[in-house]
């Protein structure tokens, strides 16, 4: 990664339909362009969808993926967000190994301490689900490392504009 | 709303579309829509390789203008398609393909000659469909032929599962179509243009450098009236080629790895140089990091994603080239004084004199001088397509074009095999104008069995087959970058040419002098069966100029 380079959020809304997920992954994977993580889900009209991409690159890089996205046929709207005007949550499944009661009760309390949830309690195990920002899924995850951590499931950044600025069809 | 099978809907919304002429092969999985050609009035030209029907259909779209078609069936039939398919695309070249596919309930069980042709084609299509519901047939076919010929050209495929050619459904063939994220056109922006024009107004040594774009889009004579205002030079891309009358004063030739020695020498010292269609390709920029460095580049293209992409531009202007240089004309003829230029006037006609001395120096049948003679022969509006390599080079260097459309080259994707297919397509599109594939025996080879079709369907074309029984462009660089290590180029003399060609019921004739040729010519011209000339030539020549492998375009070797 050298100096110019840095974690950038795309926002695309495109036609709700199969292939288009194919074809967007397949030009990036021509243009040499490196996604750090793609998440796709039915956006506020049903035959849209929501696309949000995080990318490592430069802002001519950037750039270039912009364009390229919207040459696309099924890519109506693409939009680079601005990291102080948007907010942005990725959603992490975590499986922590619980050797004992005390174990069991620290991560429970660090789960309260980062507003996360328990959701599945087994013997050996528990299941953690956390939601915030790239920052805050960081450290959790590195929180639990050393408790052992036996699964890591994330869905990728998703995003929207703060406010009434918006990337949406018109 | 009216109620018919898929395939007749489809024959319904071609012939909405005018569509005369499909170059294909039928198979299994598209004899519905071939049951219907039967009754149809739309000309289908059996070709013998689908990769041909798609190069015929590309040769079409580029010498008329209009979209190309071609057909293929399922599996192989669709694969064979995909070298033309990526041929139009990467020189945006406007055709539809269409291909069957196995039954819908077939779909993903790998059945025989099933393919997912549709993901095999997404990079390399402007868009892609598979129709899952016959009633989808005529907006679907709609939709491929308004993207095929809209904003930047390029290809569309259109996958037809063969049960959805006989589904019978409600058909209508005036709905509207839908397109959200594709909006092709662009006006110029006035600010980018006022822009261009104090560059250009202010340019000491302003230069166009023309690409297929302004041919595309019809602008040439908007660009020659811009050229000739400000007596600004135009150097071509290789698919530029045609849009400047090449014996005018003003025009350099190609630029480029083998661009003309003007090109080479005057592009590099341009101080605003307007580019207009094209998209800085390797070989047409040399290294990219020296291109015209000292240089203010204004960057016309339709197509955004150009922008910026190779070269980076000081005032980019994403619009149709036609709109954006007749609103750069209107605004610098009120604003520009004339200057004569008379320097630069000179050293271009210096420069194009050296070029004219290299072919001078050649004796015999040496391709340059061959290719001279060829032009003082042919008409004017004879339409030139090549293969690819020397040949093409020698084309582009040496035959001059003097309207656009009439130079069709594989240039993107250098698909050797591509000419004379696309030669047929061009004589299609235009019966009345003579047609000839600049051929090497290399690229001849890989598509000569479509000798069978332009005999059987009647459309003669000339072929002429520079022959020097080598890969002839591999050879030169192991010649001149591998120590003269030839290796896997020696073709032999392999087939006879004239042989060959009287096998398909074409006519074949070799030559052995400068003489012989224009007499040949002049046969294959007047006569009404596809001509095969067979040319020996040396397989020691080289094509020069030749800027070797990421140089700069003015260090090149004169030869």
């Amino acid at each position: 990664m050298n100096d110019n380079e840095k974690i950038q959020i795309i926002s695309a809304i495109v036609e709700h339909k199969p292939g288009v997920l194919h074809s967007i992954s397949n030009m990036f994977r021509r243009r040499g362009f490196n996604i750090e993580s793609i998440s796709v889900g039915v956006a506020e009209q049903k035959d849209l969808a929501r696309m949000t991409i995080t990318i490592k690159g430069d802002d001519r890089t950037v750039e270039q993926v912009v364009k390229q996205l919207k040459k696309l046929i099924d890519v109506v709207k693409v939009s680079i967000l601005d990291p102080s005007e948007s907010v942005t949550r990725e959603l992490a499944l975590i499986k922590v190994s619980t050797s004992d009661a005390r174990v069991r009760s620290d991560i429970i309390n660090y789960t309260e301490i980062f507003k996360g949830h328990v959701v599945d309690v087994a013997h050996e195990s528990l299941i953690i689900e956390i939601t915030g920002d790239l920052d805050k899924i960081n450290a959790f995850i590195e929180l639990m490392r050393p408790f052992g951590v036996k699964e890591i499931a994330r869905t990728g950044i998703t995003a929207l504009t703060r406010g009434m600025r918006s990337v949406k069809m018109e | 709303m009216v109620r018919m099978t898929g395939a007749k809907a489809l024959i319904k919304a071609l012939q909405k579309e005018k569509v005369d002429v499909i170059f294909g092969i039928p198979g299994g999985a598209i004899l519905p829509v071939y049951d219907e050609f039967y009754d149809s009035d739309i000309r289908h030209i059996l070709m013998r390789h689908e990769q041909c029907a798609a190069h015929a259909a590309d040769g079409y779209a580029r010498a008329s203008g209009r979209v190309g078609v071609c057909m293929a069936t399922s599996g192989p039939g669709a694969t064979n398609l995909v070298t033309g398919i990526a041929n139009a695309y990467m020189d945006s070249s406007p055709i539809v393909a269409f291909t069957g596919q196995v039954p819908r309930p077939f779909i993903g069980k790998d059945a025989f000659q099933e393919t997912d042709i549709v993901g095999i084609t997404t990079p390399i299509t402007k868009c892609n469909f598979q129709v899952t519901d016959a009633s989808q047939i005529p907006t679907t076919v709609k939709k491929a032929f308004y993207i095929a010929s809209t904003g930047r050209p390029g290809p569309v495929l259109i996958d037809l599962p063969k049960d959805v050619q006989t589904e019978v459904a409600e058909m209508d063939f005036d709905g509207k179509i839908e397109l959200r994220g594709y909006r092709p056109n662009h006006e110029p922006h006035p600010i980018q243009v006022k822009k261009a024009v104090d560059l250009l107004i202010n340019a000491e040594r302003p230069v166009i450098l023309a690409g297929g774009g302004v041919i595309s889009s019809n602008a040439c004579s908007e660009l020659l009236s811009i050229a000739e205002l400000l007596l600004a030079p135009i150097a071509t891309t290789l698919l530029g080629k045609g849009c400047i009358p090449e014996n005018h004063p003003l025009s350099l030739g190609m630029l480029g790895m083998h661009g003309t020695i003007a090109s080479n020498k005057i592009v590099p010292e341009a101080d605003v140089l307007l580019a207009v269609g094209t998209r800085f390709s390797d070989r047409t920029t040399g290294a990219a990091k020296k291109f015209c460095v000292d240089a203010k580049i204004i960057h016309i293209d339709i197509d955004t994603s150009e922008i910026g992409k190779n070269i980076r531009p000081h005032v980019p202007i994403v619009a149709d080239a036609k709109k954006a240089l007749q609103a750069i004309y209107e605004n610098l003829v009120q604003h520009y004084r004339k200057n004569e230029r008379s320097q630069l006037m000179r050293k271009v006609q210096e420069l194009k004199r050296q070029q004219e001395e290299i072919v001078n120096s050649k004796e015999g049948l040496s391709p340059p001088r061959l290719l001279t003679e060829l032009r003082k022969i042919l008409p004017e509006e004879t339409i030139i397509t090549t293969e690819v390599g020397q040949n093409q080079m020698w084309a582009a260097l040496y035959l001059k074009t003097y309207k656009p459309r009439t130079f069709i080259s594989s240039g993107g994707l250098g698909t050797m095999g591509f000419g004379f297919p696309a030669a047929i397509g061009a004589k299609t599109a235009h019966p009345e104008v003579p047609v000839v594939d600049i051929a090497g025996d290399g690229s001849f080879i890989m598509t000569e069995q479509d000798l069978a079709s332009s005999v059987t369907w009647n459309i003669p074309v000339t072929v002429i087959v520079l022959n020097n029984s080598v890969l002839g462009m591999v050879a030169q660089w192991q010649r001149l970058f591998y120590n003269r290590r030839y290796s896997a180029v020696d073709l032999g003399r392999i087939p006879d040419f004239v042989k060959l060609a009287e096998a398909y019921g074409a006519q074949g004739l070799r030559v052995g002098s400068i003489e012989e040729f224009t007499k040949a010519i002049k046969i294959g011209l007047n006569s009404d069966v596809t001509t095969v000339i067979d040319v020996p030539i040396s397989s020691e020549e080289n094509v020069f100029p030749m800027v070797p492998p990421g140089g700069e375009l003015d260090k090149f070797v004169a030869g």
